[in-house]
C-alpha cells in the first residue's frame, strides 16, 4: 500500500461487494409465490441480477416475497426508490427488467402501461 | 456475473463452531448449489456476535433475518422458503426471554438495540479472514491516515484527549502511557497486545481477536508509529486456537498489501508483528509477568518501577495495552477525538465490552457506552433474571472486583463510579447473581480463584490468601469463630497494601465487598451457623416433616445412622450425627424431607 489515496480506491472498489449486508437505496421486490415461480418468476430474478450486475448497481436490493393473491398479472415486481412510493408491475417479463430499471431504478421514471398499483410510502 | 442479491452469514466463532456451525455453513454450501442460487447467493462465515447461547447463528441480508440454533437439517427449508421464495422460518426466529416476542430481524432484538457496538461493529458482520471485507469498511484508514498526515506526537495527543483509558483492567489513560513510551529515547521499542484474558468467563478480547484481527493489528502499528517501535507481540493464550489462527492468516494478508512490514504507506515507517502464545497462567497476564514470559522466563511479576514503558521487554522501552483497548484506536484516529468524546462519561469515554453471564436471560457479549446503569445492562440488555427470580448481586471485575447489591443498580457505572463502590471495571466481567446465591460462598469462590493463581513470589499474597480462604472456609462449614470478620477485613487491608503485584493487591475487593454489603450473612454464617440462601452444605439442616410416611427408607439408606423411628411413623434426624450428605433427602418418595 503506498498511498492513503490507494487505499481509499481500494475501499471504494470493494464496498459494493458488502452492499447487501449495509442500508441499500432502492429496493426491488419480486413475488416468489409457487405461482410465480410457475409464472417465470426465476426467469425475471435472473434477468434483474444481470442488469444489476452489469449496471454496477450493487446498492440496489433485491428481496423476494410470497404470493400477494393478483396470480393473474404474475409476474409482480415491486420498485421502492427511497422516500417515493411503492410501484408494483404486472405481467413482467424478462425482457421487461432492462427497461425497468434503466427508466424507473435509475432514473425514477415510471412506466406507467405495467403498473398495476401504487401504495404510497410504506413502512 | 450476476448482482449477488443476499448473504447468508454463518457465525464461526468458538461458541458457534462447537454447537457445528461448520456443518450449517457447508449444508448451506450444498443446498445453495442444488437450488440452482450459487450465483445469486453468497456464504460468509464471520466471527462472534456475542450471542453465542443461541448459535449456531445464521444472518439473512439483505433483509437482516437472524436465526438462531440452526442445525444442518433446517437448512434445505430455510433456502428453499426464504433464499429461494422469500419466506422466513418462523421457527428458526429469536423469541424475546420476556415477552416471548418473535423478532424477525437482528437489529430489533432487544440484546442488540440497546448495546452501541464500536469495538464490536465488524464481528459478526464481516469475514475476519478477508482483508478485503475490513478494507471494505473502512480498515486500514486510520493507519494510512496516522503516518501520512500526522506526526507521531499528533497521534499520542489525539489519543490522549480522547479520553481513552486501558481497557485491560487498569483503567490507566492510554495516551499518557503513550508519551511515556514515547519519551524513552532509545532505537529499539517494542509495542505488546495483551490477549491473555486470564478473567473466568471473559471472551471479549477472543471474540475480536476472532471477529476483527485486523483491527488489533492496526491499533498496534499506530501505537507503533506514535512511540517510535517496529516490533509488535501478541500476547495470547494458547487456549484460543482459532483467534490465533485468524490472527496469523491476518498478519499474513496486512504483509501482503502492505500494512505491515517494511516503508508502510511510502512513510518509511517499518512494523512486523509476533504471536508468542501463552500457557494460561491468570498471573501471566500482569504486565511484568507476561513480559518475562515472552522472554522465555518463568511468568511472575516483578515490582515497578521501572515501568514497562522505560525498561519492558529485553530491558527495552515498551507499551502493553489490551485488545480492546487497541480496538478503540483506529475509529479514534479517523473520526477524531472530538468525536470519541461523545461516548461515555466525563472521566471514562468510550464504550466497554461486559461479559454477562450467570442467572440471567441473555448471557453474551454488550458493549454500552460508559455510564449506563447496571439495570440497563442487566434487564433491558440482558432479559432480567432467569425463571423469575429475584436479583441479590452482580459481581463486576472478575475474580479481584466486588459484588454489587441491589441498591447499586441505577449507579451509573464508569472507572471511577466502581472503584468508589468498592468493586472495578476490570475486563468487564458482569456475573448475575441470584436470590439462591450465598455472598459468603461467592467470596469463597473467587478467593479460590485468585489463591490457586497466586506465584506464590511475595509473603502477603501467597501466605494471606491462603489463611483468608481458610477462614471463608471455616465460616461456610460452620466453624466460623467471634471476631472472624473483623479479622479478614484486617488481612485483606494488610494484603492489599503490600503485596507485590496487582493479583496480590486485588485478591481481597471481593470479600470486602461482600462484607460491606452483605455482612449480615456472614453474622448469620457465625453466629447463628445458619446459611440463608441454603447453600453452604455442612450448615444445612436436614428435617422430616408429617408428610413422612414410615416407610424406612430413609433410615435405611443413611451412611451414619442418624435416622430413627418406628415403621409407619414419623422418622427424626439426630443433628449431632447428621454429615449432611443428603442421602435421604434423594431417596425420600414422599418429598418429606426438607433442607434449610
Ligand atoms: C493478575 C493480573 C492479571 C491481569 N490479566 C490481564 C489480562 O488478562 N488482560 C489484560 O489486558 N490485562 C491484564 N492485566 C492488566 C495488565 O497488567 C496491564 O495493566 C494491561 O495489559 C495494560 O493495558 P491497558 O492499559 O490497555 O489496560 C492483569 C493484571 C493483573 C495484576
Ligand atoms: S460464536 Fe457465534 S455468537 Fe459467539
Amino acid at each position: 500500500m503506498k498511498t492513503l489515496e490507494d487505499l481509499k480506491a481500494l475501499r471504494e472498489k470493494l464496498k459494493g461487494d458488502i452492499k447487501v449486508r449495509q442500508k441499500q437505496g432502492t429496493k426491488i421486490i419480486i413475488g416468489m409465490g409457487t405461482c410465480c415461480i410457475a409464472a417465470g418468476a426465476r426467469e425475471v430474478m435472473s434477468a434483474v441480477l444481470d442488469e444489476l450486475a452489469v449496471r454496477k448497481l450493487n446498492d440496489v436490493q433485491v428481496q423476494q416475497t410470497g404470493c400477494i393473491g393478483m396470480c393473474e398479472k404474475e409476474v409482480l415486481l415491486d420498485v421502492i426508490r427511497p422516500d417515493e412510493p411503492r410501484i408494483t408491475y404486472g405481467n413482467v417479463k424478462p425482457a421487461d427488467v432492462k427497461r425497468i430499471i434503466a427508466d424507473h431504478v435509475v432514473n425514477g421514471r415510471i412506466i406507467e402501461d405495467l403498473v398495476v398499483g401504487k401504495i404510497e410510502q410504506e413502512g | 456475473m450476476q448482482h449477488i442479491r443476499a448473504h447468508v452469514l454463518v457465525c464461526a466463532g468458538t461458541g458457534c463452531k462447537s454447537a457445528g456451525s461448520k456443518e450449517v455453513e457447508l449444508a448451506f454450501q450444498r443446498e445453495i448449489k442444488a437450488q440452482g442460487l450459487a450465483d445469486e447467493v453468497m456464504v460468509v462465515e464471520t466471527g462472534c456476535h456475542g450471542f453465542c447461547e443461541y448459535g449456531p447463528l445464521v444472518i439473512v441480508y439483505p433483509e437482516g433475518t437472524f436465526y438462531s440454533r440452526v442445525t444442518a437439517e433446517d437448512v434445505p427449508e430455510i433456502v428453499e422458503s426464504h433464499l429461494l421464495k422469500g419466506r422466513m422460518v418462523e421457527r428458526l426466529l429469536y423469541h424475546e426471554p420476556m415477552t416471548h416476542e418473535m423478532i424477525p430481524k437482528y437489529s430489533d432484538i432487544n440484546f442488540y438495540k440497546k448495546q452501541h457496538r464500536l469495538v464490536l461493529a465488524h464481528c459478526g458482520t464481516i469475514n475476519p479472514e478477508q482483508i478485503e471485507e475490513y478494507i471494505a469498511v473502512g480498515g486500514y484508514e486510520g493507519l494510512g491516515k496516522a503516518l501520512t498526515l500526522m506526526t507521531p506526537e499528533e497521534v499520542v495527543e489525539e489519543v490522549k484527549k480522547s479520553g481513552l483509558r486501558g481497557r485491560g483492567g487498569g483503567g490507566f489513560p492510554t495516551g499518557l502511557k503513550w508519551s511515556f513510551a514515547k519519551q524513552s529515547v532509545n532505537d529499539k521499542k517494542y509495542v505488546i497486545c495483551n490477549a491473555d484474558e486470564g478473567d473466568p468467563g471473559a471472551f471479549m478480547d477472543r471474540s475480536v481477536l476472532e471477529g476483527d484481527p485486523h483491527k488489533i493489528l492496526e491499533g498496534m502499528a499506530i501505537c507503533g508509529y506514535a512511540i517510535g517501535a517496529d516490533e509488535g507481540y501478541i500476547y495470547v493464550r494458547a487456549e484460543y486456537p482459532l483467534a490465533i489462527k485468524r490472527l496469523r492468516v491476518a498478519i499474513e494478508q496486512a504483509e501482503a498489501m502492505g500494512f505491515l512490514g517494511e516503508n508502510i504507506f511510502s512513510s518509511g515507517f517499518n512494523f512486523q508483528i509476533h504471536i508468542k502464545e501463552g500457557a494460561g497462567a491468570f498471573v501471566c497476564g500482569e504486565e511484568t509477568a507476561l513480559m518475562a514470559s515472552i522472554e522465555g522466563k518463568r511468568g511472575m511479576p516483578r515490582p515497578r518501577p521501572p515501568f514497562p514503558a522505560v525498561s519492558g521487554l529485553w530491558g527495552k522501552p515498551t507499551n502493553i495495552n489490551n485488545v480492546e483497548t487497541f480496538a478503540n484506536v483506529p475509529q479514534i484516529i479517523v473520526n477524531g477525538a472530538d468525536w470519541y468524546c461523545q461516548f461515555g462519561t466525563e472521566k471514562s469515554k468510550g464504550t466497554k465490552v461486559f461479559a454477562l453471564t450467570g442467572k440471567i436471560n441473555n448471557t453474551g457479549l454488550a458493549e454500552v457506552p460508559m455510564g449506563i446503569t447496571m439495570r440497563e445492562i442487566i434487564y433491558d440488555i440482558g432479559g432480567g433474571i432467569n425463571n423469575g427470580k429475584k436479583f441479590k448481586a452482580v459481581q463486576i471485575g472478575g475474580p479481584s472486583g466486588g459484588c454489587l447489591p441491589e441498591e447499586l443498580l441505577d449507579l451509573p457505572i464508569d472507572y471511577d463510579s466502581l472503584t468508589a463502590v468498592g468493586a472495578m471495571m476490570g475486563s468487564g466481567g458482569l456475573v448475575v447473581m441470584d436470590e439462591d446465591t450465598c455472598m459468603v460462598d461467592v467470596a469463597k469462590f473467587f478467593l479460590n480463584f485468585t489463591q490457586s493463581e497466586s506465584c506464590g513470589k511475595c509473603t502477603p499474597c501467597r501466605e494471606g490468601t491462603k489463611r483468608m480462604l481458610e477462614i471463608l472456609t471455616r465460616i461456610t462449614e460452620g466453624q466460623g469463630r467471634e471476631g472472624d470478620i473483623e479479622l479478614l477485613e484486617n488481612m485483606a487491608k494488610n494484603i492489599k497494601e503490600t503485596a507485590l503485584c496487582g493479583l496480590g493487591q486485588t485478591a481481597p475487593n471481593p470479600v470486602l465487598s461482600t462484607l460491606k454489603y452483605f455482612r449480615n450473612e456472614y453474622e448469620a454464617h457465625i453466629k447463628e451457623k445458619r446459611c440463608p440462601a441454603g447453600v453452604c452444605e455442612k450448615m444445612a439442616v436436614y428435617t422430616i416433616t408429617d408428610k413422612c410416611k414410615g416407610c424406612g427408607l430413609c433410615a435405611k439408606t443413611c451412611p451414619v445412622k442418624a435416622i430413627s423411628g418406628t415403621l409407619k411413623q414419623q422418622h427424626v434426624i439426630d443433628q449431632a450425627i447428621c454429615i449432611k450428605c443428603g442421602a435421604c433427602m434423594s431417596v425420600c418418595p414422599f418429598k418429606a424431607i426438607t433442607k434449610g
